[in-house]
């Protein structure tokens, strides 16, 4: 596919971040903005026998960014993968609970769960750009896989969740490059922006800066304050100074010898400042974990 | 934030799998395409096992697709669709396979007894009674050649394979060109290349390691060119993480990248054996002839059980081919085992805890 770079250089330094959702354009799945959020009621993880996750009850309100912290084999990436069904790819998982996408149980029988997947976007720990497309393909490969009539402007659409991701001044001359030529750093963000141009209402990310710069990291940071004035938001981190300025909420995971479980849940000022838990308390101050 | 309280067990569930209720429709309607399909065959000029399998998959995958239709809606009737193209696909590969077995079995059932497995021809000719003779000497000359081609070619080809990937010295592409070139070899070009090359030209005869170095020469590529595709596949990382600790090239080599490619390689061999164990052609001019067990591969004809059977349909008989259909089933047999017993030893046991 040829790539149209045709887009005017007035407007590309700062252009309208939300234009597209502002002026109320038609963009069927996920139907963002907001919805009423995400809630997962009860939910256990299996891998096997071997118990990962024990009942885990959390509410993901509307347009706010939950942070899920905790310490490596915490069950805190199985939890995020349960959210958008993908934890049913490894052969031996097995779930028990509920995760309600507005009020509606994502794993009742007769669910579509590709549509699921359209509504819960999910940005991976490792830049997975496709290889074989361009930037621009790239951006636009969600409409293609879910094989979405997009009746905006696609070129339009293209400036706009690149704007979004913080990448368009950097990548708008070379579109039609291949995506393996960008940095880490520009990679995660193009993939961020193939995860907003299908319109989610929840965007999961799981580590999504672990493997980038401090540079690349703050960007994403600001891309994610951005987003989630439209949307509601999921992050997995390691990086404590990231979940307190990203995150409304935090959510703190623990397998003390046995499964994951979700430890305590609030404020993140509070969940940093004054926790209930000894153990949130020892892990945020850093003395273990 | 909300907390749920569970006092009672949680059972592990897998909510994605098809439920008894969602396989219902399913099979019903399989079952109500099976009708139709048999009405259809009956009033229409269709007729056959052509016509039954063919309208079968038609109603079978349109069924399916206004179900998932009806569920889900267009995107999910395409994929159900994608779904059935496959599964008929990998059925219609089975067809043929499933078909050559039932055949060989059925067939080389009639001259198989006990003594097939042990005696020799040295005691019966192709015309003899079928209680009378066996392969044990093809038996033994095919172990031999199996053996001894795989001896001869595997370090060859891994040696090769590793030449290509590892050190991708400068005559990479020409052997490469070479290697490609190779595996179009037509089979009996090899047996006449060993003839006129080896046995024309010296005093030496037909023996077991003269047609072993013919099927060599068909095996190499083969196992070249599988073992190269594995090869590539071993992460780049890992070669670093090696060479990273200090290590040489060959230590990364021989304890990483190879170990770390075992399965594929393995499969790479059972490819090899597989494209020779039939062979017949190559035998014909370098294998010298025998119906007696030959245990000395150096010297004396031998027999193979490609060569058994060739011989067999050669003589024309009743008797002679019904040999030759017990023949094929007991090459069948071997192979077989060969696979598996290379699968079970070859697969790296992974140890959890």
């Amino acid at each position: 596919m040829e790539t149209r770079v045709q887009m005017s250089t007035d407007n590309s330094s700062q252009p309208n971040s939300l234009a597209g959702v502002a002026a109320g354009r038609r963009r069927e799945p996920g139907t963002s903005p907001l919805g009423s959020g995400l809630e997962a009621r009860g939910v256990h993880a299996w891998f096997g026998s071997h118990h990962a996750l024990e009942n885990v009850s959390l509410d993901f309100a509307a347009g706010t960014v939950t942070a899920l912290i905790g310490p490596s084999g915490c069950g805190k990436s199985t939890f995020i993968r349960t959210l958008n069904r993908m934890h049913e790819f490894i052969p031996s998982a097995a779930m028990a609970g509920e995760v309600l996408l507005d009020g509606k149980d994502i794993y009742a029988s007769g669910t579509d769960v590709t549509r699921v997947r359209l509504q819960i976007g999910m940005v991976f720990q490792k830049p997975n750009p496709f290889p074989s497309m361009t930037i621009g393909e790239n951006v636009l490969a969600g409409l293609k896989l879910a094989q979405m009539k997009y009746d905006g402007n696609k070129d339009d659409l293209m400036e706009e969740t690149l704007t979004r991701a913080g990448l368009w001044t950097e990548v708008k001359d070379r579109l039609g490059a291949h995506a393996g030529g960008l940095s880490g750093g520009q990679q995660q963000r193009l993939c961020i922006a193939r995860s907003l141009a299908v319109n989610p209402k929840v965007l999961l990310m799981d580590e999504p800066c672990s493997a980038l710069d401090p540079g690349s990291t703050l960007r994403i940071e600001d891309t994610i304050s951005q987003l989630s004035k439209t949307m509601t938001i999921v992050i997995v981190t390691h990086n404590m100074q990231q979940a307190a300025r990203v995150s409304d909420y935090t959510a703190f995971f623990l397998a003390d010898g046995g499964p994951g479980q979700m430890i305590e849940v609030g404020p993140t000022n509070e969940m940093f400042s004054r926790p209930k838990d000894e153990r949130t308390e020892n892990y945020v101050s850093g003395r273990f974990g | 934030m909300s907390t749920m309280t569970h006092h009672e067990t949680v059972y592990p569930k897998r909510p994605w799998k098809a439920t008894k209720a969602d396989l219902i429709p399913v099979f019903a309607l399989l079952v109500l395409a099976a009708v139709v399909d048999y009405a259809v065959v009956a009033v229409t000029p269709m007729k056959g096992k052509l016509a039954y399998a063919l309208l079968f998959f038609v109603f079978g995958a349109g069924f399916q697709m206004v179900l998932k239709w009806k569920q889900l809606g267009r995107r999910a009737a395409i994929d159900s669709l994608a779904g059935s193209v496959a599964i008929t696909g990998a059925a219609l590969a089975f067809i043929p396979v499933i078909s050559l077995l039932e055949t060989a079995i059925v067939k080389g059932m009639k001259g198989l007894y006990p003594g097939f497995f042990i005696h020799d021809m040295s005691v019966a000719n192709y015309q003899s009674p079928l209680n009378q003779g066996g392969v044990i000497q093809a038996i033994v000359g095919t172990l031999y050649l199996i053996a001894l081609a795989t001896l001869i070619s595997l370090p060859l080809s891994l040696l090769t394979a590793l030449y290509l990937t590892e050190i991708k010295g400068k005559a990479s592409g020409f052997i490469q060109f070479l290697v490609q070139a190779m595996s179009g070899i037509p089979s009996v070009v090899a047996g006449i290349f060993i003839y006129s090359a080896l046995l024309l030209t010296t005093s030496l005869r037909g023996s077991t390691i003269m047609a072993a170095l013919a099927l060599a020469i068909l095996m190499i590529p083969t196992v070249t060119r599988t073992a190269q595709e594995v090869l590539l596949l071993v992460p780049a990382d890992l070669r670093e993480a090696g060479l990273a600790l200090g290590a040489t090239q060959w230590k990364t080599v021989a304890t990483i990248v190879v170990p770390a490619a075992r399965n594929g390689l393995i499969t790479a061999v059972i490819l090899g054996v597989a494209r020779i164990a039939g062979e017949t052609a190559p035998l014909l001019f370098t294998l010298g002839v025998s119906n007696k067990i030959n245990f000395n591969p150096f010297f004396g004809g031998q027999s193979a059980l490609p060569y058994y059977v060739w011989s067999g349909l050669a003589d024309g008989t009743e008797l002679g081919i019904d040999r030759a259909w017990s023949g094929i089933l007991v090459l069948l047999m071997i192979v077989l085992a060969l696979f598996v017993v290379a699968r079970v030893f070859g697969t790296r046991k992974v140890k959890t805890k």
